[in-house]
């Protein structure tokens, strides 16, 4: 029997270990890790991942090109849209196929869309792992706005399921882009209020700045990326240095803090969902008409429309069904900036139907890897504002 | 610098012993090196001032079988100074179960370790000198190795213990 503590005598020489989660409201899903604590002092930690294993890769490798779009949404249901936009690109590259602008350009709206849906679904449980219930509520309204967009373009809400190879699977319903404008017009407004809630707020501060610090040079080595890595004073977002979808034609800055710690991670965020909005804003302005797929006879789903009327194109869109597409053998890597950072789609063709081998760098499961580094030495209530100022979504994590 | 240019410099570096071949799909290059080497080479891109490859975006591997040599091992890297990327890979064989082995990179990139104990758990590949060679995202008591092309998609009774096995199935 283990003797006996009493409850008056609070002196102890000794660490312990805790477990956090997996069912911890600030875990986010399912993360586990085990604490070792100095009385509140974090000494260590140990991640241990390994809930949700769908086995993501290995199911790429055995359905279509086509049908891993709607896989690879779900791997980050927080920035759906940047997901297949990553996968896409990937396989047009493979394929040589060039993506008309209507579509790059409605590609643009969806994926910044996504940045901000996530920002803000990050902002609202990061202020609620903190203390502060209220930003939640902020945060859900716009959401739930944009939530509302997907669902009248493409009919789902969290994972539209919008991008296709080539294009768009079909093109905007009417009033999507009205409807973007009345948006953009006030959410600068709304991030203002979230700013009113926290950016000067006393207890913020307090449990945010000079907690969580990952210096610029640990931030590399670690891989951290996106706002991670800004939040560190490293300005690197894959929008400008290796520009996709024609982002080169937009005016927007790429914000960096340099106090390494929770609250320049939160300002770099904030500071992102404007910028977004900035691009969102341009995006719906130089929006052409045209068409919204690539056309390329059998690589490309024919219209819908043709199928009906034309012989070749039914046999295409048959073909492209039973057998799918077949890039050339080789392997190419693209990537993104997603909402978490570097997002990238390693795919090795063996000229076949289906990818030989897919490759995930999901920007979370890395950034992750930074929580040791960054939770070393605070106390352990800092431990639950370090790891949410890290943007987890478990099933990219866990994939 | 750009793709041809990296690997050209690596080639003058180490000769064709150690870079075994180059092959060039669209835009990018895949540059094959001596496992033995892969410490080496890795140092080298990581601290070439040319090359400063400063930040391994992720580590993978793939299966061949039935081919050999059965496993390649790709390295993924960027240059967060110098603004290029590129790629490099090592072939690693399995002469027999659990003989595939190959030097870990966690000193050069630490990131690399949770990759490399993804990819060891995924293929059964080992790195010599991982600081924490400990399963990452599968059960501890699992023997099987699921990103192999002979894993069953439903698993096995033996290997996956606590899955629903499909009776009669042949998997992929």
């Amino acid at each position: 029997m283990p003797e006996q503590v009493s409850l008056k005598d609070s002196s102890r020489s000794e660490t312990i270990e805790l477990n956090l989660g997996p069912h911890h409201p600030s875990t986010h899903g399912v993360f586990r890790a085990v604490v070792q604590l100095d009385g509140e002092m974090v000494v260590d930690i140990v991640p241990h991942l390994g809930y949700l294993h769908r086995g993501y890769e290995k199911t790429c490798e055995n359905k279509t090109y086509h049908n891993v779009i709607p896989l690879a949404e779900r791997c980050d249901y927080m920035g759906a849209s940047s997901n297949s936009l990553c996968y896409c690109l990937t396989v047009e590259k493979m394929l040589d196929v060039e993506v008309p602008e209507r579509a790059q350009v409605i590609r643009v709206i969806m994926a910044e869309l996504s940045r901000i849906f996530s920002h803000l679904f990050w902002l609202g449980t990061h202020g609620h792992d903190v203390g502060a219930m209220t930003p939640l509520f902020y945060m859900l309204r716009e959401r739930e706005e944009i939530m509302n967009l997907f669902e009248l373009t493409a009919g789902g809400r969290l994972m539209p399921n919008y991008l296709r190879i080539g294009g768009l699977i079909r093109d905007l319903e009417e009033g999507f882009v009205e409807r973007v404008r009345a948006f953009t017009g006030h959410f600068d407004r709304r991030v203002d209020e979230y700013e009113t809630l926290l950016t000067k707020n006393a207890i913020y501060m307090d449990r945010t700045k000079g907690i969580g610090i990952l210096p610029l040079e640990d931030a590399i080595a670690l891989g951290a990326s996106g706002p991670m890595v800004r939040g560190s004073g490293l300005a690197w977002d894959i929008r400008k240095s290796e520009p996709y979808s024609g982002y080169e034609q937009y005016q927007f800055d790429v914000p960096v803090e340099t106090g390494c710690d929770i609250y320049s991670r939160y300002l770099v965020r904030v500071a992102e969902m404007r910028q977004s909005n900035r691009i969102l804003k341009q995006a719906v302005d130089k929006l052409p008409e045209g068409p919204i797929r690539a056309s390329q006879p059998g690589v490309i789903f024919p219209p819908q429309e043709e199928i009906y009327t034309k012989m070749e194109s039914l046999i295409h869109h048959f073909m492209l069904v039973v057998e799918g597409v077949k890039p050339p053998a080789g392997e190419y890597y693209q990537v993104i900036e997603s909402p978490r950072g570097e997002m990238g789609c390693y795919i090795v063709s063996d000229g076949g139907a289906k990818p030989y081998r897919l490759k995930w760098r999901a920007p979370a499961f890395v950034n992750l890897e930074t929580l040791a580094r960054m939770a070393k030495g605070f106390f352990f209530a800092d431990l639950i504002a370090i790891l949410s100022s890290i943007d987890i979504v478990l099933a990219e994590v866990d994939r | 610098m750009n793709q041809e240019q990296i690997a050209e410099k690596l080639l003058d570096k180490f000769g064709l012993d150690v870079v075994q071949t180059a092959v060039t799909f669209l835009d990018q290059i895949t540059v094959t090196v001596a496992k033995e080497k892969i410490l080496e080479v890795c140092t080298f891109l990581k601290e070439d001032p040319e090359l400063a490859f400063n930040f391994l975006s992720f580590v993978a591997g793939v299966d061949r079988y039935p081919k050999t040599p059965r496993f390649e091992m790709v390295y993924q890297l960027s240059s967060l100074t110098r603004r290029h990327r590129f790629r490099i890979k090592a072939l690693v064989e399995e002469s027999e179960p659990g003989s595939a082995i190959i030097d870990s990179v966690f000193s050069i990139w630490p990131t690399a370790d949770w990759h490399e104990r993804e990819t060891a758990e995924m293929f059964g590949i080992t790195f010599r000198n991982h600081p924490d060679p400990r399963k990452l995202l599968l059960p501890e008591e699992w023997t099987c190795h699921p990103l192999r092309k002979d894993f069953s998609l439903y698993g096995t009774d033996e290997d996956t213990p606590d899955l629903p096995h499909k009776a009669g199935s042949q998997g992929i």
